[in-house]
């Protein structure tokens, strides 16, 4: 029984995945003279392209003359196997089963060939090129620029960017992030690339830690996300200075430009705002994948979207808004990684200009205390807020004694 | 360097602490996937 299953699956599959099949719809003829309920070949792959195809319930109407006759002569008696695939295939079947769940009684879900095609497909390519492209666009720009220095050189003195409670929780996030990217990765990248190098074993043993740390590390990720939010969400208003830093490029394109800039320069706050929302949206399509079922919530979206008109202006029908539980989660894992590529490139290019690309950059983040001149060069404003609040601070303060 | 290594002391206590509560109150996969004729252990 379970190898026939597998085996229709594959076959579905096959047709589904393999363009030279998926190409020749066109040449495929009807067969001849089809009882009027059988399915046919276009049909069948109709319905795989996604389309709703009409159809009786043979089951439920009592099966045709050829049929019972078929039937006396099969082991099944009554029942024949297209039925019974049938009603496996359309949910129409009678399945009582000792696992739980609203998965449990579907055996087959057609719906599921659009998202494995996805996750296949343009899922791997295009991610997987994002990433591969925005490490080489970083790469040049290192060849092409070098690494930023501090044009005045180093003053010597320093002045403190950020208090340890500000760094402890970067790390939190950086340290989470790195590691949810990663085994991230290893899932989705783990079939194509791990086990033909390694092998099934040891794919296995990753693909099983990786499921382990992508799915407990990721409290730690939206814990720090929250902590980050509160600490420098103050910081990141956008403001007027921000329009001058975008215009002159933020300096990193020339030597000796220094757009005046507060505690976070308009760069900052962009990638500051792509962690908080692309990394907001990562984490609820996260938990609806951590508790499978509990908590759909793209039927609602595209509801909401479809009443904006939002697939109207991009030339799309309407999005479904009845969604089988597969399928919202299938929705969700594929919007889960797509916004985790987008954020993954980001942050790739943060990490470069915090550490590499830029001198001086890194000790915000180490020690907590960054060179005068580095933070005069780049963060002008903030040095003389603080600056003033420092001269302004002893007048003001009530000594302890 | 401290507080580095601090938040990733924490991020392994907090991973390994979701996993105990997760599994301890019933929201492991076998809990989630079994049938009412099911015992489990
Ligand atoms: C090894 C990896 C990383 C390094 C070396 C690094 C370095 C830094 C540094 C030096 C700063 C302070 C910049 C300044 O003084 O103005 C910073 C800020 C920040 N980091 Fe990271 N970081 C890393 C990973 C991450 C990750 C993975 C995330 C998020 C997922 C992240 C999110 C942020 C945010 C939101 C800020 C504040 C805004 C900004 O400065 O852009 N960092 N990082």
């Amino acid at each position: 029984m379970l190898t026939r299953l597998m085996a229709v699956v594959t076959l579905i599959a096959l047709l589904g995945t393999n363009p030279a099949l998926a190409q020749s719809e066109g040449a495929v003829d009807a067969p001849d003279a089809p009882a009027s309920d059988a399915t046919t070949l276009e049909d069948i792959l109709a319905r795989q392209r996604g389309e709703d195809v009409e159809r009786t319930n043979r089951a439920a109407e009592g099966s045709s003359a050829e049929e019972q006759a078929r039937g006396m002569l099969g082991t099944l008696g009554g029942a024949s196997d297209s039925l019974l695939w049938e009603g496996l295939r359309f949910g129409t079947a009678d399945i009582t089963t000792q696992a739980g769940g609203p998965a449990a009684t579907v055996l087959v879900q057609d719906g599921g060939m659009l998202w494995v095609g996805w996750r296949e497909g343009p899922l791997r390519t295009y991610g997987g090129y994002l990433l591969l492209g925005t490490i080489g666009l970083l790469a040049l720009f290192y060849l092409i620029r070098g690494r930023i220095r501090i044009d005045g050189g180093k003053a010597g003195t320093t002045i403190e960017r950020f208090k340890p409670v500000e760094r402890f929780a970067h790390w939190l996030l950086a340290g989470s992030f790195i590691l949810l990217g990663i085994t991230g990765l290893i899932t989705l990248f783990g079939r194509v690339f791990i086990q033909p190098l390694l092998g099934k074993e040891v794919n296995a043993w990753l693909a099983l830690g990786s499921k382990w740390i992508h799915n407990n590390v990721s409290w730690a990720f939206m814990l720090a996300l929250v902590m980050v939010f509160v600490f420098w969400v103050i910081h990141n208003i956008p403001n007027r200075t921000d329009i001058g830093w975008m215009l002159k490029g933020g300096g990193l394109f020339s030597k000796n430009s220094h757009p005046p800039a507060k505690k976070f320069n308009a760069g900052q706050k962009m990638i500051f705002w792509s962690v908080i929302l692309l990394g907001g949206s990562i984490s609820l399509t996260g938990l609806s994948l951590l508790f499978p079922f509990e908590m759909p919530m793209f039927a609602a979206t595209f509801e909401k979207l479809n009443a904006f008109g939002i697939p109207g202006l991009i030339g799309m029908e309407p999005f479904p808004t009845v969604l089988a539980p597969h399928e919202e989660m299938q929705y969700a894992q594929l919007w889960h990684a797509i916004v985790s590529f987008v954020l993954m490139a980001i942050i790739i290019a943060h990490i470069y200009i915090g550490s590499l690309g830029m001198e001086g950059a890194y000790d915000a983040m180490g020690s907590g205390q960054v060179d005068l001149q580095w933070a005069k060069e780049h963060h002008s404003l903030w040095v003389e807020e603080k600056q003033a609040k420092a001269q302004s601070a002893p007048a003001d303060a009530t000594p302890a004694e | 360097m401290k507080a580095m290594m601090l938040a990733f002391l924490a991020t392994i206590v907090i991973a390994v602490g979701a996993n105990a509560i997760l599994n301890q109150s019933g929201f492991s996969s076998e809990d989630r996937y079994q049938g009412e004729a099911v015992r489990l252990n």
